[in-house]
């Protein structure tokens, strides 16, 4: 059973967003799309002050199984990337929720946040496709 | 309904991801693959490969047929015991499957081919077969267990009798032993030492539990397939299929050309290609850069040749991708791979990628 933290916020393509104390938020993807990507072993980050839309590609995790885009969740701007996945890309497997973390963006509306699924509606989605 | 092999409820209780491959629900790994990987590099790994089909061939003409449907020739395989690898081929000279012979005893051979394969083998095999004195029978009742790995002699030593463990001590390499209604071959896939054991489905579940006691981890097909490829040993359906001859994947070595006299099924259609030259060639790329190649991945040559990828992955052991890839012969490229849109230039290599757990390529 994947592990889907209450305090989260989670996009239909996977990723969850943690809305921090400064107007920014962190991103990275949830335990249930790791487990099923299946050992990461390259991660691309965006660069930082790169500017991005809602749904657009801007990462990519890559898995001893397949490459898959990574989609920014909110509008806004990147300000941090999680350099210690360039060797160590694993963490996302291991603390996809802490150490896994693959950005941080500024939200250009903090509203956006309200666009996004809470944990329930996230869990409900994953149990859907696992039954699918 | 997919099917199951014996020891489908222990891959269940080690928490195994469970896949559709073949017809067969098979554990793809059991948490991590490249853990998996490298507990086959450095101690010992178990899989489950009770779904590829076993085949017993026998009769008065089992060797003459086998030296008729097989492009490697069976009068080598001389002592009970012996093994090799080879492929059967089709008129066109076109691989049906790869599969791995085992000489039993005088008129008694068994066949391992691929799961996917098996329907087709079998249904091939069974037409050629009217035409000579031999029985086929397919052994459904069988179960097969690989164990892998430098320690694999040792915990599969601890699974049998002390009489059994001292002879699997003097195995060598493609070669098995009979016991009872056990054949333990010293075969595998993955490019280190370890054993097969082709055995009764009802004695599986037993000789797994012995294993793991013994320290042998269970690893799924996703560590199967990345050692494999590192070991630079060819997938059906992948490397090569009914499309592409022995020559053209890297095979030529496994075809018996004498005694010149021996008419195998496809030997005409090799000698012709092999006449006019072979057109393409199976060979082996590293990416340094970070990606990772996949099957089905186009290559381009500066010459303006094309290839594609047949095998590709992430070796554990290198920290790096590699690939077989299917190219023109006489392109020596350099070559770049199309990586969602962008070119990453490849290094050609000759495979094996890693042998015996280390590096194998410059």
């Amino acid at each position: 059973m994947s592990n889907v933290p209450s305090d989260l916020k989670y996009a239909s393509s996977h990723e969850w967003v943690r809305q921090d104390d400064d107007g920014t938020v962190t991103v990275g993807i949830s335990d249930h799309a790791q487990d099923a990507l299946g050992d990461l072993v390259f991660v691309e980050t965006p660069e930082i002050d790169r500017t991005v839309e809602a749904g657009e590609a801007v990462a990519v995790v890559e898995s001893v199984k397949a490459a898959s885009d990574v989609y920014a969740p909110v509008s806004g701007t990147v300000i941090d990337a999680n350099a210690q996945l360039q060797d160590a890309p694993e963490l996302v497997n291991t603390d996809a929720y802490g150490e896994g973390w693959i950005m941080r963006i500024k939200l250009d509306d903090p509203d956006a946040l309200e666009e996004l699924m809470d944990a329930d509606a996230y869990e409900q989605l994953i149990t859907e496709e696992d039954d699918g | 309904m997919l099917q199951r092999t014996p020891l489908y409820e222990r891959h269940k209780a080690a928490g195994a991801k469970l896949v559709d491959f073949a017809g067969w629900e098979m554990p793809v790994n059991y948490g991590s693959q490249i853990k998996e990987h490298e507990q086959v590099r450095t101690a010992a790994g178990l899989f489950d490969v009770s779904h590829m089909g076993v085949v017993d061939v026998s009769g008065a003409d089992a060797l003459a047929f086998l030296r008729h449907i097989l492009a490697n020739d069976a009068a080598r395989l001389k002592e009970p015991g012996q093994a090799f690898y080879t492929c059967m081929l089709n008129d066109e000279g076109g691989i049906i499957d790869d599969l791995i012979v085992y000489y039993l005893s005088e008129g008694r051979y068994r066949i391992v081919v691929n799961a996917a394969r098996r329907a087709e083998d079998i249904d091939w095999i069974t037409r050629h077969a009217e035409q000579f004195d031999v029985r086929v029978r397919e052994r459904a009742d069988a179960a097969m267990i690989a164990v892998q790995g430098p320690q694999a002699e040792q915990c599969l030593g601890h699974a049998v009798d002390a009489r059994l463990e001292h002879r699997l001590s003097t195995l060598k390499p493609f070669r098995a032993v009979e016991t009872g209604d056990w054949l333990i071959a010293r075969t595998g896939y993955t490019g280190e030492d370890g054993f097969e054991v082709i055995l009764p489905a009802r004695s599986a579940v037993d000789l797994w539990d012995h294993l793991t006691a013994a320290g042998a981890a269970p690893c799924g097909l996703g560590a199967r397939d990345s050692l494999r490829l590192e070991a630079g040993l060819h997938l059906y359906g992948q490397d090569m299929d009914t499309t592409t001859t022995p020559l053209e994947a890297a095979l030529g070595w496994t075809v018996a050309w004498t005694p010149e006299d021996r008419d195998f099924i496809g030997r005409s259609a090799l000698e012709a290609q092999r006449e006019a030259g072979v057109p393409r060639r199976l060979v082996g790329f590293v990416l340094e850069g970070r990606g990772v190649l996949r099957h089905g991945q186009a290559l381009s040559s500066e010459a303006g040749g094309t290839g594609e990828i047949t095998s590709g992955g992430f070796s554990p052991v290198l920290g790096c991708s590699i690939a077989m890839a299917r190219i023109p012969a006489g392109d020596d490229g350099p070559w770049t791979v199309d990586m969602r849109g962008r070119a990453l230039p490849v290094r050609r290599v000759k495979p094996p990628f890693v042998r015996n757990g280390q590096a194998f390529i410059n």
